[in-house]
């Protein structure tokens, strides 16, 4: 399980890192950013002032005091009051069921999509699916998020008027079949979206990895054992094939993270994204910094999800 | 397969001259579609960048709506008991694209933007490029402690997310002007280049051309400069393509957000986020909207083809498979 104690490790330094650029950029722009931030408040109060400071510090204060305050608030998940005086937490907890649904089910149909596809594009290399809509998939997935974004809201939301143009539900979500479906029904074009961004990517290493491992030799040798074509294709090939995808699949959840913040903006889609733009935009950086930290932690979890199911699925990296 | 036939039997002892260098090149390109098709793209953006005048004459920072039009449009709103509604005028001959809501031409805007456009997303990517160039080389020439501490620092801006990154960076800067949007872009870009070339130099470390440097006594920047980097190229090129590709898109995506328009200059994400804040989608004016978003993502289609091209020329691993009978092979 060396591995494994090297990549929790590499966790570890990197949450501290990125705690460290959170609690260092504020404090590197020259004179007191409380106090500046504070004067873009409109209406501000001097207890909005007083929470800036708790947050950001004075310019008078000792510096590593200040350092090991902030390390064991954001360790103890206090991150302070917004600007409206509403504890940071309230907020994020807000938000965070919408993005968590929003982005968790359209990267696991992504990817999911992505996987499948490149599996049966390698098998039957120079079918339509290869030739025809994996090129295409992939094509749209260079394609600027809020570009698509935008351009299905324009056809489907504005125009054909299929589809709502924001907000992730008309009335006040309840436990009934109709509520659940009204909040499939509003995040049915930005989830479209976050899964176009993505799926193209996906199909396109998988099938490279795929056609890869399907010229190794353990398949010649599963081929020549009789093994059913379908035992060749999940078990041998693909099964090794899967492998890097998982630590590219951790990689770019960084990439789909900041794709939501543009998505739930365009479709005003209350999740963090949506959060983290207002927070922005309004200068309420407690929240900003909050947030901030949460998608890093994000990433940093799916990358530690993604080395143990590596190790789980590939036993040379239990031995290493 | 011919490529690689011409190659294999020619005599690997001469030296390639750069006019025949060039000629090889331009003839990948060619006989490449994707290839062609980005690089058309490309220079389609480089003429509008370039000579922005031959496309429209209308001025870009200024109403191109006549006053009497206006006052006209107005009389006669009011005479019909309306809102007048005089800005963000539809399509016409006169304003291809529709006006924006000070009844600028769109099409003016979008032409003249072009330039700095274009500009800004590759200067980013150059520098982008470097960084990752001198990290990368640098982890994997040196090895040892300076390896580790470049690899992680590496392995940090890589697990960053990288536009929560830029948001919360540019709401310091938002007084800094292009520079600044230049230097946050700059900063959190490079790290997945940087571990490409990296690994890539890693596998180029233990080839014997720089054993014999080595032996030779040579200085580490002649090996670095003159043996390794050439060595690397067509990885560098490709690290720079796929960059571009990424830097449209991002730059747009901060701007349209709000984030990141500096002072008068002009840009496809300005554009964008300006038609955003005038509702342009909603008030009907779809073109201002959609024609800048459509001129980010042809820049970005642009790089994008060109980067494939490049992997399919560089990587003969890629190219099409072509089933070769019997007889070619005999051949």
């Amino acid at each position: 399980m060396r591995f494994i104690g090297r990549r929790l490790a590499l966790f570890l330094l990197t949450l501290w890192a990125a705690l460290t650029i959170n609690f260092i950029i504020p404090r590197l722009m020259p004179g007191d950013a409380a106090l500046a931030m504070w004067s873009h408040i409109h209406n501000a109060t001097p207890e909005q002032l007083a929470a800036l400071e708790a947050e950001f510090g004075t310019p008078n204060q000792n510096p590593v005091l200040a350092y090991i305050g902030y390390l064991g608030n954001s360790l103890t998940l206090n991150f302070g009051v917004t600007v409206d005086q509403v504890p940071v937490m309230t907020k994020i907890m807000q938000g965070l069921p919408w993005t968590i649904g929003l982005v968790g089910v359209a990267t696991v149909i992504a990817f999911a999509l992505g996987t499948l596809l490149g599996i049966y594009g390698a098998w039957r290399r120079g079918s339509w699916t290869d030739n025809l809509l994996s090129p295409l998939l992939f094509m749209v997935t260079t394609l600027p998020i809020f570009f698509l974004g935008l351009v299905l809201l324009l056809i489907f939301g504005v125009t054909l008027h299929w589809f709502p143009l924001n907000h992730p539900y008309s009335s006040l979500p309840t436990l009934t079949f109709q509520s659940v479906a009204d909040i499939g029904y509003h995040a049915f074009l930005p989830g479209l979206t976050l899964v176009l961004a993505a799926a193209g990517g996906w199909i396109y290493t998988m099938r490279n990895n795929m056609v890869a491992t399907l010229s190794e030799d353990y398949v010649r040798m599963a081929r020549a054992k009789g093994l059913s074509s379908r035992r060749i294709m999940i078990s041998y090939s693909a099964r090794n094939a899967i492998l890097p995808n998982l630590t590219g699949f951790a990689m770019t959840m960084g990439f789909i993270l900041g794709g939501s913040i543009l998505v739930e903006y365009i479709y005003s889609y209350q999740g963090l994204g949506y959060l983290f733009y207002q927070g922005t935009s309004s200068r309420d950086l407690p929240l900003q910094q909050a947030l901030f930290l949460f998608y890093t932690v994000a990433v940093l979890v799916f990358v530690l999800l993604a080395d143990v199911l590596t190790a789980w699925l590939d036993p040379r990296t239990r031995t290493a | 397969m011919t490529a690689i036939d011409a190659s294999l039997t020619r005599p690997p002892t001469t030296p390639t001259s750069s006019r025949e260098a060039i000629s090889r090149v331009s003839k990948a390109i060619l006989r490449n579609r994707k290839a062609t098709l980005g690089l058309v793209m490309f220079l389609i953006l480089l003429f509008v960048a370039l000579f922005p005048d031959v496309i429209t004459s209308q001025p870009w920072n200024e109403s191109v709506v006549p006053q009497p039009l206006i006052s006209q449009c107005r009389q006669d709103a009011i005479a019909a008991g309306k809102m007048p509604n005089c800005s963000q005028l539809p399509p016409s001959r006169a304003w291809p694209l529709g006006t924006t809501q000070l009844n600028y031409d769109v099409l003016s805007q979008l032409v003249h933007a072009t330039g700095v456009t274009l500009f800004a997303t590759v200067l980013i990517s150059l520098l982008v490029t470097a960084i990752s160039v001198v990290i990368g080389v640098t982890a994997a020439y040196a090895g040892g402690r300076t390896d580790t501490g470049l690899s992680f620092t590496t392995d940090v801006f890589l697990v960053i997310p990288a536009l929560p990154l830029l948001i919360v960076l540019s709401t310091y800067l938002a007084s800094g002007g292009l520079a600044a949007i230049v230097f946050v872009m700059t900063i959190t870009s490079w790290a997945f280049g940087a571990r490409q070339l990296r690994a890539q130099g890693l596998s180029i470390r233990s080839k014997e051309f720089l054993e014999a440097a080595r032996v030779r006594g040579e200085r580490s920047w002649y090996v670095i400069f003159v043996e390794i980097l050439p060595n690397m190229l067509s990885l560098i090129v490709a690290a720079f393509l796929g960059t571009s590709v990424y830097v449209v898109a991002t730059m747009a995506g901060l701007q349209f957000l709000g984030f990141g328009n500096v002072g008068d200059t002009l840009t496809w994400g300005t554009m964008i986020y300006q038609s955003q804040q005038a509702m342009a989608l909603s008030s009907g004016n779809v073109w201002w909207l959609l024609s800048p978003i459509i001129a980010v993502a042809f820049m970005g289609t642009s790089f994008a083809l060109l980067n494939y091209a490049f992997d399919e020329i560089a990587n003969p691993a890629l190219r099409k498979v072509t089933r070769r009978r019997l007889g070619d092979a005999a051949a």
